[in-house]
């Protein structure tokens, strides 16, 4: 029983078909020949169906490995362009909230590039007040290089007001990013409309292949390459492009966008009966991020007096998979920073696991859980107090 | 029955859980992390608690599928195990970390923990046989470790599985190698895993200071300095650096309080009657009257006849023969043959006929 669709996402039948074909197809989208040929159609065929799953124009779409990779491209590319054009521009502006691959190439371009890091707090759902952005860029508008706050958070599923955060970036003309990993699947998602400078998505968050993902970058938005090499992706992204694995992209995309409004209800549906049936068994559950701008298919509960990795371990020996949801060092759970910058305290944090539905979630899934959570929470309360 | 198997990264863990599973035991993997930031431990595959090892421990589990999960217990290790240490060393004792961390972490809080989740046992890679719920030392007697788990009580040891008690290293490896584990050619681990880099004195002056002493003999008479007490280990004879010092010099005793080294002959260190503080009767009832049997004083060291008993709650032991480096914070073992009787941690040494005490 896998309820951990925030991690990754089972692979979509029509994309597996098409992969498979597409894999059987000799090319390198960079050649000149006929089979080249063939392999940039299916790129740019790729491309514009990405872009208009997005609300973007093919030529805005940067194809990566993953949303890891959009993500540093963005941080770093954009801080080297903006720094640049203007040795003052040094601040990054992140959310507290964000994933660490947004946290993690903004700290080190502070550690190693002379960047001034600085986070954006959020409230106890999680989310940053278009106020706290307004303040932290007045404090000097003209030291900021950009911005990056997620559209929908990982671990809670709260949903950022992304589109009043871009427009305050946009009236000083800063660059303004977005990971949108985790909302392109149940959110809708309009690049253009949301009046972004640069979007992150990735294919294996909606049934599509691991390993293959997109910056989006409005026009005149022009970060600075991280990866040097053929110049692939209009210079600002190198190596051979993954055919196979873009067009399996695409067909993810274009499937998850079409499907979004039904599936977002019925996720929304199952996700909430989740919810009461784990209210009904372990009363004093608690359930974090937004109440209502949250995630479909997320729901991250905390469990006072567990620790969340002794109920994931209970939960996985019955089949049932989900996660804690944080971060992990040498597979060690760490307090997770989302929760922490919600104002929880660590024991808090700790007590949580993050339930996530996706495509196969069914009815049997909320029952399963609902039976077993009891029996795991008793035991894990049992061993957190012998720990004491 | 449900196993937890500690798996530390290294050959013999892997093998022990491999053969549990086999057994037919419900048998689930867990990595310790000992530390809060696994790199500032030991680098490489030799410790215990590195990154590589917890890795190395995962692909065990899935050569021999069982599920694996790391488990943190890098708070409960720092303070049973290391803060131990250092407060044993700044008393001017030798502690053994291993047994503590076996005492108090793996069959104490790891055993607790495991117990209140559903298991019903703790598989280590231990080289020592369990037989009707004795402990007896290996058939590898270059390999038994049997002297750092007789502090375990008999409720600890009916929780406690250990399967290689009755082969030898060189087959413990040959069977790695056999069921696949890549871990089978992986050195073995000895120094202690906290610190990093094998320099024990080193580590305790960064914890403890270092502050420069005399270093008198019997008579109080100084004859040079050291810098810091706890650098020292009763019987130690290297690094004392007294020149022209006509007898070889032996470390007798070490008083914290005044930052005293006191040396002496070889023959001072001799002793042979030892005071242990809370012992543990695994092995048979407590003795109240002595009885004819062995006491092993230090990890891999010889066996001495003696006879023991406990006496006022504490452990009473007359060897034979006189011993020499015995030092207080090491445990007394007591051994029928190769079965574990008891164990204690040695308070005092003393020799009977000159009353005198080396290991204070």
């Amino acid at each position: 029983m896998y309820l951990d669709h925030a991690a990754t996402t089972p692979v979509r039948p029509e994309v597996i078909a098409d992969m498979t074909e597409e894999f059987g197809v000799l090319g390198n989208a960079s050649s000149l020949h006929g089979a080249g040929r063939r392999a940039r159609r299916v790129v740019e065929e790729s491309r514009e169906a990405v872009a208009d799953a997005l609300g973007a124009t093919p030529h805005e779409v940067v194809f990566t490995s993953g949303g890891t990779e959009a993500d540093n491209l963005a941080i770093k590319g954009l801080y080297w362009a903006r720094h640049q054009a203007d040795p003052a521009r040094r601040r990054i502006l992140v959310s507290a909230v964000e994933h660490h691959a947004v946290l993690d190439p903004a700290r080190w371009m502070a550690d190693h590039q002379g960047a001034v890091y600085e986070e954006l707090p959020v409230d106890s759902y999680g989310r940053v007040d278009p106020q706290t952005l307004r303040a932290a860029i007045r404090r000097d508008p003209a030291s900021v290089a950009l911005v990056s706050v997620m559209w929908a958070n990982n671990e809670v599923g709260t949903v950022q007001p992304i589109g009043e955060l871009a427009a305050i970036a946009a009236e000083y003309a800063i660059p303004f990013h977005t990971d949108a990993v985790q909302a392109v699947g149940t959110e809708t998602v309009d690049f253009a409309a949301a009046g972004v400078s640069a979007l992150t998505v990735t294919g294996h968050k909606l049934g599509g292949p691991v390993g293959a993902g997109a910056l989006l970058l409005a026009r005149g938005v022009d970060p600075v390459p991280v990866l040097h090499g053929g110049g692939q992706e209009r210079e600002v992204r190198s190596g051979t492009l993954m055919t196979p694995l873009l067009r399996g992209l695409a067909t993810a995309l274009r499937l998850a966008v079409a499907e979004r409004q039904a599936h977002a209800a019925e996720l929304a549906r199952l996700r909430d009966e989740l919810v009461a049936s784990v209210r009904a068994v372990v009363p004093d559950a608690q359930l974090n991020g937004h109440p209502t701008e949250r995630l479909a298919g997320t729901a991250h509960i905390s469990f006072p007096g567990c620790e969340g990795d002794a109920l994931l371990m209970l939960l996985d020996a019955r089949g049932i998979e989900c996660s804690t949801g944080s971060a992990c060092s040498a597979g060690v759970a760490q307090a997770s920073h989302v929760l922490l910058a919600m104002g929880a305290d660590p024991d808090t944090a700790r007590s949580s696991l993050r339930l996530s539905l996706g495509h196969g979630s069914s009815e049997g899934d909320v029952k399963a859980f609902a039976d077993a959570i009891g029996p795991a929470v008793e035991r894990a309360r049992a061993a957190r107090d012998k720990r004491r | 029955m449900r196993v937890l198997a500690a798996m530390s990264g290294g050959v013999d863990s892997a093998v022990a859980a491999a053969r549990a599973a086999e057994a037919g035991y419900d048998v689930t993997g867990v990595h310790l992390a000992l530390s809060k930031n696994p790199q500032s431990y030991r680098t490489g595959a030799r410790g215990c608690c590195t990154v590589e090892d917890s890795r190395d421990a995962r692909r065990a589990a899935d050569v021999i599928g069982i599920p694996f999960y790391v488990w943190d217990m890098a708070e409960e290790f720092d303070r049973e195990v290391v803060q131990d240490f250092v407060s044993e060393y700044a008393a001017g004792r030798t502690p053994n970390p291993c047994l503590r961390c076996n005492e108090k972490i793996k069959f104490e809080a790891v055993l607790e923990r495991a117990v209140a989740l559903g298991f019903d046992a703790v598989c280590t890679g231990h080289h020592v046989r369990m037989v009707d719920g004795r402990l007896r030392r290996s058939v590898d007697l270059a390999k038994d470790q049997s002297y750092v788990l007789a502090v375990l009580t008999r409720e600890q040891l009916a929780h406690a599985m250990f399967p290689l008690g009755d082969c030898t290293k060189a087959e413990v490896r040959a069977e790695a190698e056999r069921r696949g584990l890549t871990v089978a050619d992986k050195p073995d681990s000895h120094d202690i895993c906290f610190i990093a880099d094998g320099d024990t004195a080193g580590f305790l002056n960064r914890r403890l200071g270092s502050e420069p002493g005399p270093i008198v003999d019997e008579s109080g008479t100084v004859l040079g300095t050291h810098n810091g007490a706890h650098a020292f280990t009763v019987g130690q004879r290297k690094g004392l650096n007294l020149g022209g010092a006509v007898d070889r010099r032996y470390v007798l005793s070490i008083e914290p309080v005044n930052n005293t080294v006191t040396v002496g002959p070889r023959a001072a260190l001799e002793i042979d009657e030892i005071v242990g503080e809370r012992p543990v009767w695994s092995g048979c009832d407590p003795l109240t009257e002595p009885f004819a049997c062995t006491v092993q004083l230090r990890a891999h060291g010889e066996v001495h006849p003696c006879r023991a008993w406990e006496r006022d709650g504490e452990l009473i032991v007359q060897l034979d023969e006189p011993a020499t480096g015995v030092a207080a914070g090491q445990a007394a073992v007591l051994y029928d043959g190769d079965v574990v009787l008891g164990s204690a941690t040695i308070r005092s040494a003393v020799s009977r006929a000159r009353q005198t005490s080396p290991a204070s």
